[in-house]
């Protein structure tokens, strides 16, 4: 780590922006009426951001592809939730899917 | 907040301490890193409270540690923390209002977000939203303190699987909006804008990218 000070004045930075995107979200609908239809777009938006989340949580590691063993476990999960396994189930049998994957030298 | 216990049903409560749990271990990868990588154990350790949001500190880092521009990282990262906003946005008032509110918007994050919209009523929703944030709040800093603290002993937790689990945690929870044909239309649309984006664009932006679903899907009715 080169200079601290520097490193300091970044983490604040981080900090102090990710915590006013917190902030605004909440602040902006205590200052609006948001009507029905809106509030059911934006919950869809949520649903649609965290999708976006898991697709490329699951398949992309920095730019590239993150392997065929984790989209696997991912998979594997996704199926069992859609059959309405537990919650607990579903996320053991992601997790060992991978893991038993790799053992078997799935990259 | 003391109903919390009340108000939410033992199961989800469960849910809750198993989603954390992950967290806890992606903490002790974080914390390990950080150190192996040489920064100092106060950077994860402060940025593991202060900006409480996993992906953009393991890029902070990542960019610190290879010597790149901390100011640069700070951006990188709030590339990554910006669907906080409309996360908050399509949240209905979960947090309350006054101190609440500063503490409540605080622990934001992907899983007591996600918890809180799998809530049919709008109390369980901010008790779900409570009791997940607040446990993430405990579990990130406290694994990534003890993971920076063992330091080159965990490394590589993709051994076990866990970087199936955040992936997993989240669509387990939002399946049953999937649900809804027309939310899954244009949720699967917008996870693939977000894929078709990634090999070229810089984290965080790929996943805002996937609101232009939203917009199309609007467009079309």
């Amino acid at each position: 780590m080169k200079d601290p000070a520097l490193v300091v004045a970044g983490m604040a930075t981080l900090s102090a922006g990710t915590y006013a995107f917190r902030l605004s979200g909440p602040l902006l609908r205590q200052r609006i009426t948001v009507p029905p239809r809106i509030t059911k777009l934006l919950e869809s938006a949520a649903v649609v951001l965290l999708a976006a989340l898991v697709a490329t949580t699951a398949l992309t590691e920095g730019h590239g592809f993150a392997g065929y063993a984790r989209p696997a476990g991912v998979l594997a999960g996704g199926v069992l939730a859609w059959c309405k396994a537990p919650f607990l189930v579903v996320v053991i049998a992601a997790a060992a899917t991978t893991a038993v994957l790799r053992v078997l030298g799935v990259p | 907040m003391g109903s919390i216990y009340r108000t939410l049903p033992s199961g989800v409560l469960r849910d809750i301490a198993l989603a954390c749990l992950a967290v806890w271990f992606t903490g002790l990868s974080y914390g390990a890193i950080a150190v192996a990588s040489g920064l100092p154990l106060w950077v994860p350790a402060a940025q593991s409270v202060l900006v409480l949001a996993g992906a953009s500190e393991f890029l902070f880092i990542g960019i610190v540690a290879a010597g790149g521009n901390p100011f640069a990282a700070a951006l990188a990262g709030l590339l990554v923390n910006a669907r906080h906003l409309p996360y908050g946005l399509a949240l209905p008032d979960v947090t309350g209002r006054g101190w609440r509110r500063l503490l409540g918007s605080h622990v934001m994050n992907d899983e007591s977000v996600v918890f809180a919209l799998a809530q049919d009523d709008q109390d369980r929703k901010s008790a779900a939203y409570w009791a997940c944030g607040l446990g993430v709040l405990l579990c990130w800093p406290a694994g990534a303190v003890l993971g920076g603290l063992a330091g080159g002993a965990i490394t590589d937790t993709s051994a076990f699987g866990l970087d199936a689990m955040f992936p997993a945690v989240i669509l387990a929870l939002i399946m049953p909006a999937l649900r809804d044909r027309a939310t899954r239309r244009t949720a699967a649309a917008g996870a693939a804008i977000a894929l078709a984006a990634a090999p070229f664009l810089p984290a965080g932006l790929p996943v805002l990218l996937a609101l232009g679903a939203v917009a199309l899907a609007q467009v079309r009715r």
